[in-house]
């Protein structure tokens, strides 16, 4: 069995109102990838649609788009998990092609998160959490990470100025990306000013500026063999190591408050895969859905022991002249977390990257990057590992 | 006479918002009438379940009986909230935490009566019933 590469990657820009209904908003990552990959809708063979249908009012948007993006009569169908959704849409496609049932597929995530309130959108958020159990009291995507940051700091002495200067970080990368929903700079100095809103709190210790930005967006991820692949791309990225995993959707059923051990578990499996470890990765993108996601994250995957992230943040390795770049397209706290559309951007970064074509952001000859992309509260998790 | 079935339909009154009505567990709500919080533990292999479940996995079978959460645990981890979902502004603030029983752990609330300056990590907490103003029921925690 031959390689499965990645020969187009396309994202709309992420925006806080997108101007336009689901099908068009999906139109603008498909555009974008199939155009990156010079095909036509003729030479894909199935499609993966990706998000979190609770924010939709149509009902099985797959078929929808499929019509309006020209891939009838192929057979389309949809992925859902959570945030991670068009990871594990990429984790999908990459069977259908490894099975030898498809050439080429189709990996389509989008959200339109605008649809609803802000305070609406966080009570279905809150109920990709345990709605039997934990809904009743009162629960929400940032107070459950905010435990997990509580829980940190007290096991390894993290502290919340520790996760501003992740904030700032992705803030500085924010700038630079185009397509980013948070464009303006963050200044450590904002976290110690109590009347500036980014130090407002939101659920203990985490603040207004620790949580990323909801965002309207769509991506997409053409994957092909390798006879494909190298038929149609001067430069394919290939698909080296896949990992998922799943754990208690309440936290009742979980041991470990320092960190996510479906990214562990995912991480594991990924390297093996791939047959390499931590220190070959060269760049990265991982799901900083809140800043203490981020400093897990790190922990996670291996790129610093269980308590020393803050040593990455502090000495500013994850930078991107540093030892192991981090989110340098502003992660999802800057450049916009549209949940189902966030996993496919992330490959997105990490294709450019080892492509030599990110531009401003463009990490010095990165061989092999990783993409950490987390559903719900660590329920599930995937790590991508892809290379040159 | 008309025979009109009635649904169970007890687990509506959990919380603040219920998010559920029907379940198997809805006798969780008769042990909250009785000040009990209550979890389930499979009468095969002995296993202790909280939140209560109504089928055991490793069984494959579903031959429980209720149990109830009693004396200490020790406090996993915490937040306070400042903003909070549709339907439960008039709460705001409140902090919700996680107690490990050893065998078991409990997600819940901590009683708005405890000041935040005495809730500490690893503090020894235990789990009592309360009634919200709107009637509805839950549990939170307390210092022991």
């Amino acid at each position: 069995m031959g390689k499965v590469g990645i020969i187009g990657v396309g994202q709309s820009a992420f925006v806080r109102q997108y101007p336009g209904s689901i099908r068009e908003l999906a139109f603008e990552g498909f555009k974008n990838a199939m155009k990156d990959a010079r095909m036509t809708v003729k030479d894909v063979d199935a499609s993966v649609v990706c998000s979190a249908p609770e924010y939709d009012k149509q009902r099985s948007p797959a078929g929808v788009f499929a019509e309006y993006l020209g891939l009838n009569p192929q057979p389309t169908f949809y992925v859902e998990s959570l945030c991670s959704s068009s990871s594990m849409g990429l984790r999908l496609a990459y069977s259908l092609v490894r099975s030898g049932l498809h050439d080429v597929v189709a990996v389509i995530g989008f959200q339109k998160m605008s649809e609803i309130s802000s305070s609406e959108s966080q009570e279905r958020m809150g109920r990709g959490a345990d709605i039997q159990w934990e809904s009743p009291f009162g629960t929400m995507m940032p107070a459950y990470y905010a435990m997990y940051a509580r829980a940190h700091m007290d096991a390894y002495g993290t502290t919340p100025e520790d996760l501003a200067l992740i904030r700032v970080k992705s803030a500085t990368y924010g700038q630079l990306n185009d397509l980013a929903v948070y464009r303006k700079p963050v200044t450590f100095e904002m976290f110690s000013d109590p009347d500036h809103r980014m130090a407002a709190p939101v659920a203990s210790p985490l603040r207004v500026g620790d949580c990323c930005a909801n965002a309207d967006g769509s991506s997409c991820i053409i994957v092909a063999n390798e006879e494909k692949a190298k038929a149609f791309c001067p430069k394919p990225v290939w698909i080296l190591g896949l990992g998922a995993a799943s754990t208690s959707v309440n936290l009742a059923g979980r041991d470990l408050f320092t960190g996510l051990t479906v990214a562990q578990e995912a991480a594991r499996q990924a390297y093996a895969m791939a047959g390499i470890g931590p220190g070959d990765i060269d760049v990265a993108e991982v799901h900083d859905c809140f800043t203490i996601a981020e400093l897990m994250a790190y922990e996670n995957l291996g790129f610093a022991k269980p308590g020393q992230g803050k040593e990455l943040i502090r000495s500013k390795e994850t930078y991107k002249e540093g030892t192991i770049p981090v989110n340098v397209d502003g992660g999802l706290l800057s450049k916009g977390h549209p949940i189902g559309a966030t996993g496919g951007s992330q490959i997105r970064t990490i294709v450019l990257q080892l492509r030599g074509e990110a531009g401003a952001i463009q990490v010095k000859d990165p061989e092999i990057g990783l993409v950490h992309n987390i559903g719900g509260v660590g329920l599930y998790g995937n790590v991508t590992i892809l290379g040159r | 006479m008309s025979k009109t079935n009635k649904i169970d339909d007890r687990f509506k009154k959990f919380g603040t918002v219920s998010f559920t009505a029907i379940t198997k567990t809805n006798d969780f709500i008769d042990y909250l009438e009785q000040g009990k919080v209550a979890g389930t533990r499979c009468r095969d292999c002995g296993t202790s379940f909280f939140p209560p479940r109504a089928d055991c996995y490793r069984c494959l079978d579903s031959h429980m009986e209720w149990f109830e959460v009693t004396g200490t645990g020790k406090l996993v981890t915490y937040s306070k909230l400042e903003y909070g979902p549709v339907g439960f502004e008039k709460d705001l603030p409140y902090r919700i935490a996680l107690v490990d029983y050893g065998d078991y752990k409990v997600f819940g609330r901590i009683a708005d009566a405890v000041p935040d300056e005495a809730v500490k990590i690893g503090m020894d907490m235990k789990t009592t019933v309360n009634r919200l103003p709107n009637k509805q029921l839950n549990y939170v925690f307390q210092p022991a």
